[in-house]
C-alpha cells in the first residue's frame, strides 16, 4: 500500500509540512517495499486557489490509499474523499515519525475537514 | 470616449479623480465604479439608486445518469473547478470562471449549465451624471464577470468615466480593457512610483494610451516627476496636499465642493484627457495587442 506523507523537504527526515494543498513536498511511502520517492508541489505553492483540489488530484494519481498530514480543508477534503484516499490529520514530527506513528495504530483517519479553506 | 482611472497602488485618490472628474465635464457623462469589491464613488456622488439587478456565472450542473466518468471534464478545466476521480466529477462551483469548458468538452452531454449569483449592478443618477456601480457578494473572489457585466452598460455617446480596483491583476485589467485612455493617479512617494511603473507597464502591454495624475502633489519627492519626464509620460493634472480636501473626503464631499479652485483643476484634466486620446486616435495603427482584444 503506497502513503503519501507532506513535508517540506525530500527525506525520511524532513519535518510533516502542516498544510495539504500547499506542502512543498508529498513524500510517498510503500509500506511493503518501504522504498519513498519525493514528489514536488511547487506549482500549488502558487496557486490562488484550488490547491487543495489540485493536491488531491496529484495524492490519487500517485495512488495512494492514505494521505498524513497537518491539517485538511473542505475543498480537499471533499475531493480526497471522492478519490478514495483515507485523511489521517494531526501528523507531526519529521515524516519518519508520521509513518511509525500511522504504522502503530496511532493516527486516526479523519471523518472532515479540520481547518477552513486557506487557513 | 472612455476614460479609465487607475492606480497600481491603492489609495490614491482614484475615487477623488473619478468622481471629481465627472462633476467636471460637460455633456451627457456616465460614471461606472468597477471597484466591485470595495464601490465607494456613491458615497460622494450620493445617487438615489432606483435600479438593482443580480449578475450570475454559469457554473456546471452534472446528470449523473448520463456521466460515464471519462474525467474529460477535470481535465480541461484549469481552476480545478471540476474534478473527476474516476467518478462522477465533483463541483466546485465558488472556483469556476463560467467558461463553459466543460459543457463542450463533454462527449455525453451530461453537463449543463445553472446560474449562481455572484454580485449585483445598482443604477441611478446624480448631479446628471448617470451612475452604475457594481457590488461583489461578500465572500466573492472573482470580481471579473461582474465587471464585464457592469461594463456591457457602456454608453455609446458623451464621456464614459470607469473607477477601477487597484493593482495590476485581471480585475484592472478587465476594468481598463477596451478604454481610450487610462488615467494613473499616483502620489509622489517610493510606494507610489513603484507601483506606478507596474501600471505603466500594464497600460503599455494593452497598447493604451495613458497619463499621470499625481494627487497630494507637494509630499513625498521628485522621483514620479523624473521617473515620467524619462518615461515621456505626461502628467496630466497635479492636485495639492490640501487640509480641506482631505476634511471634505472625510464627511463624503468631493473636492470640487469643497474648494473654490478645484474645478478649474478637473475640467482642465477632461480637456487633457479628450486630448490625449483624440491625439492617440489619430496616430494609431489598427492592429493592437492581444491583451486588448
Amino acid at each position: 500500500m503506497k502513503i503519501v506523507v507532506t513535508a517540506q523537504g525530500d527525506t525520511l527526515s524532513a519535518p510533516v509540512d502542516q498544510r495539504f494543498g500547499r506542502a512543498a513536498r508529498f513524500i510517498v511511502y510503500d509500506t511493503e517495499t518501504k522504498k519513498i520517492e519525493a514528489v514536488d508541489n511547487g506549482q500549488n505553492l502558487q496557486a490562488a486557489q484550488g490547491a487543495g483540489i489540485q493536491a488531491a488530484e496529484t495524492v490519487s494519481r500517485l495512488g495512494a490509499e492514505c494521505l498524513l498530514t497537518g491539517h485538511c480543508g473542505p475543498k480537499a477534503f471533499r475531493a480526497l474523499s471522492a478519490a478514495g484516499v483515507r485523511i489521517y490529520n494531526g501528523a507531526s514530527g519529521t515524516v519518519a515519525e508520521a509513518i511509525a506513528a500511522f504504522e502503530a495504530g496511532k493516527l486516526t483517519a479523519a471523518t472532515g475537514a479540520d481547518v477552513d479553506g486557506h487557513w | 470616449m472612455t476614460a479609465a482611472i487607475a492606480s497600481g497602488k491603492g489609495g490614491t485618490g482614484k475615487t477623488t479623480v473619478a468622481v471629481n472628474l465627472a462633476l467636471c465635464l460637460s455633456g451627457p457623462v456616465q460614471l461606472l465604479d468597477c471597484d466591485v469589491e470595495e464601490p465607494n464613488c456613491a458615497i460622494f456622488l450620493k445617487p438615489s439608486l432606483v435600479s438593482r439587478e443580480s449578475v450570475g456565472l454559469p457554473v456546471p450542473r452534472v446528470d449523473e445518469t448520463l456521466c460515464t466518468a471519462c474525467g474529460e471534464c477535470g481535465r480541461f478545466c484549469r481552476y480545478h473547478a471540476i474534478v473527476s476521480f474516476k467518478t462522477t466529477p465533483l463541483v466546485f462551483p465558488e472556483l469556476c470562471h463560467g467558461c463553459g469548458g466543460c459543457t463542450l468538452v463533454c462527449p455525453t452531454g451530461a453537463i449543463s449549465e445553472e446560474p449562481r449569483a455572484i454580485g449585483t449592478i445598482e443604477g441611478g443618477t446624480a448631479s446628471g451624471i448617470d451612475f452604475l456601480q457594481g457590488r461583489l457578494n461578500v465572500g466573492e473572489a472573482m470580481p471579473v464577470p461582474l465587471i464585464r457585466a457592469l461594463k456591457k452598460k457602456v454608453r455609446r455617446e458623451g464621456i464614459v468615466i470607469l473607477d477601477c480596483p487597484p493593482g495590476t491583476s485581471c480585475p484592472v485589467i478587465s476594468a481598463m480593457r477596451g478604454s481610450d485612455f487610462i488615467v494613473l493617479v499616483t502620489e509622489p512617494t517610493p510606494f507610489g512610483l513603484h507601483d506606478l511603473i507596474l501600471a505603466v507597464e500594464t497600460a503599455r502591454a494593452m497598447a493604451l494610451p495613458f497619463g499621470v495624475v499625481i494627487n497630494r502633489a507637494d509630499i513625498g519627492d521628485q522621483e514620479v516627476h523624473r521617473y515620467c519626464d524619462e518615461e515621456n509620460i505626461p502628467i496630466l493634472l497635479e492636485i495639492p496636499d490640501e487640509r480641506r480636501i482631505a476634511e471634505a473626503y472625510s464627511r463624503g464631499f468631493p473636492a470640487v465642493e469643497a474648494l473654490p479652485g478645484m474645478r478649474d483643476l478637473f475640467e482642465g484634466l477632461g480637456a487633457r484627457i479628450v486630448e490625449e486620446a483624440e491625439a492617440h486616435r489619430a496616430a494609431a495603427k489598427p492592429t493592437g495587442s492581444p491583451l486588448n482584444a
